[in-house]
């Protein structure tokens, strides 16, 4: 059951940009699923393994709900109290989830290109405007998805200075204190409380109007899960894009050879897109701990009922099982089934609208800029610290 | 009564939603999704496999090839 050795302390380390620790790639070979000492809660197990990091991920015995309120192995320094869609199994999660679903199917989401090419046509006017050096986070990666998410939820742009600061925090690891991030996750609900009162007295059509609706006249969701799935959509919305558009334009700006590929050829830019998603871990580590809810055999392992089990998706992103030299950028593998969005019902909602915000900005700034590079020495370019998510401080670039 | 369960390969990404949602009716094959058995009982998860699924890719018809889910 235990391999008799101590366990490994977890994160391996501080995230180091966006590189990948060696241990992930020792453990796929020699020890799939392992036991770990995380910062909070206790020991539990890590899968690395495509194969078992999907497995766990879809596998209705390894539980979301059973770590609400229980002290499980984490790297976040708050117990989780809160029942929202992240935090949910079947049937409650189907119930929340096909409430939202048909907002973000592919084909909905291919209806808001046209918006998208739009913000980003106008942000690059005024980023060339400016003249260099401009930083490519305040000026193109963070007002993109802000904005779509908003105009896709009813949250009014203008508040953003006031919820981007709460979102920070509340993404927070070591960043700030626990009972700050405490504090701006209180401020998102009543936030979103207000936005939802709004709607009660002028219903309208966007995501969090439907929501409303679907409480005050369906009954299909408590008071507290409304204003909670409102929280997720906004925060979950636009940090992680807005990292990763930041980390995809890093990417390229120092592998040139890449770079150079996708000037050439802007065609490949929807295979490049999902690349960068398989090769940028976002993820400074493992998080989101599910829990066995009876005996599990996995990767040579009997996880016993009530421990806990992290998956590591950007391991399982790299796992030679199933990618031809992982490690490797190759924007013209033949498949690439990549689970940077994660697998199963938690499976990211927002996933499509992701893709398409990564296709039009980094199509559109290549075109824009040929001669875009980093205004910056490498070195140079800072990303944040303690945080939940990996991103840049700033992108300083000139062209 | 039996519903008719249509999956489209083509448009399919396999997000996994369909297969978590209702395990005995769907399953991975080459990383899409198809159907364990085309033709079924009447069962609500497979209805909310449809309404769930990111792509649209799957169609849920009645006895009389009426769409039951997803709604469009």
């Amino acid at each position: 059951m235990t391999t008799g050795q101590q366990p490994r302390t977890y994160p391996f380390g501080e995230a180091d940009r966006l590189r990948l620790h060696p241990t992930y790639a020792e453990l796929r070979r020699s020890e799939p699923v392992t036991r770990v000492r995380l910062p909070h809660g206790g020991d539990g197990w890590l899968a690395t393994r495509y194969t078992d990091v999907r497995t766990v991920l879809s596998d209705p015995r390894f539980s979301r709900a059973a770590t609400v309120g229980a002290d499980v192995p984490r790297t976040t320094p708050l117990v989780s109290r809160d029942t929202n869609i992240l935090t949910m199994d079947p049937p409650d999660h189907t119930r929340l989830r096909k409430l939202v679903a048909k907002a973000f199917t592919a084909r909905r989401t291919e209806m808001l290109r046209p918006r998208a090419e739009k913000i980003v046509g106008d942000l690059l006017d005024a980023v060339e405007a400016q003249g260099p050096p401009v930083d490519l986070i305040e000026a193109l990666a963070l007002p993109l998805p802000i904005t779509l998410i908003c105009e896709m939820l009813g949250v009014p742009v203008e508040d953003r200075v006031d919820f981007r600061r709460w979102s920070d925090k509340a993404l927070a690891l070591t960043a700030f204190a626990p009972e700050e991030i405490v504090a701006a996750v209180e401020d998102l609900r009543d936030y979103i409380a207000g936005l939802v009162a709004q709607r009660r007295e002028h219903p309208t059509d966007d995501v969090l109007g439907t929501l409303v609706q679907a409480r005050d006249e369906g009954d299909r969701l408590t008071e507290a899960e409304l204003v909670n799935f409102g929280v997720t959509l906004l925060v979950a919305g636009h940090e992680t894009t807005a990292n990763q558009i930041g980390n995809f334009v890093y990417t390229l700006l120092t592998e040139p050879e890449h770079l150079a590929a996708l000037r050439t050829t802007p065609d490949l830019v929807p295979a490049a897109v999902e690349e960068l998603l398989r090769i940028v871990p976002l993820g400074g580590a493992a998080g989101f701990a599910r829990i066995a809810t009876e005996d599990v055999e996995i990767g040579g392992v009997t996880v016993p009922a009530g421990d806990a089990v992290l998956v590591s998706m950007p391991s399982a992103n790299r796992d030679d099982a199933v990618f031809t030299h992982p490690e490797l950028i190759d924007f013209r593998r033949e498949t690439n089934p990549h689970i940077a969005f994660g697998h199963g019902v938690h499976h990211c909602v927002g996933a499509q609208l992701a893709r398409m915000e990564l296709q039009v900005a980094l199509s559109a700034l290549l075109q824009r800029f040929p001669a875009l590079e980093l205004a910056a020495p490498v070195e140079e370019i800072v990303f944040k610290k303690g945080r939940l998510v990996r991103g840049l401080a700033s992108l300083p670039v000139r062209w | 009564m039996t519903w008719r369960i249509e999956v489209d390969r083509t448009s399919c990404v396999g997000s996994g939603m369909c297969t978590a949602i209702a395990p005995e009716r769907f399953v991975l094959v080459g990383d899409r999704a198809q159907a364990v058995e085309a033709a079924v009982e009447p069962d609500d998860a497979v209805l909310d496999a449809a309404e769930s699924c990111p792509m649209e890719a799957i169609v849920v018809r009645g006895e009389n090839a009426e769409v039951l889910a997803p709604e469009v």
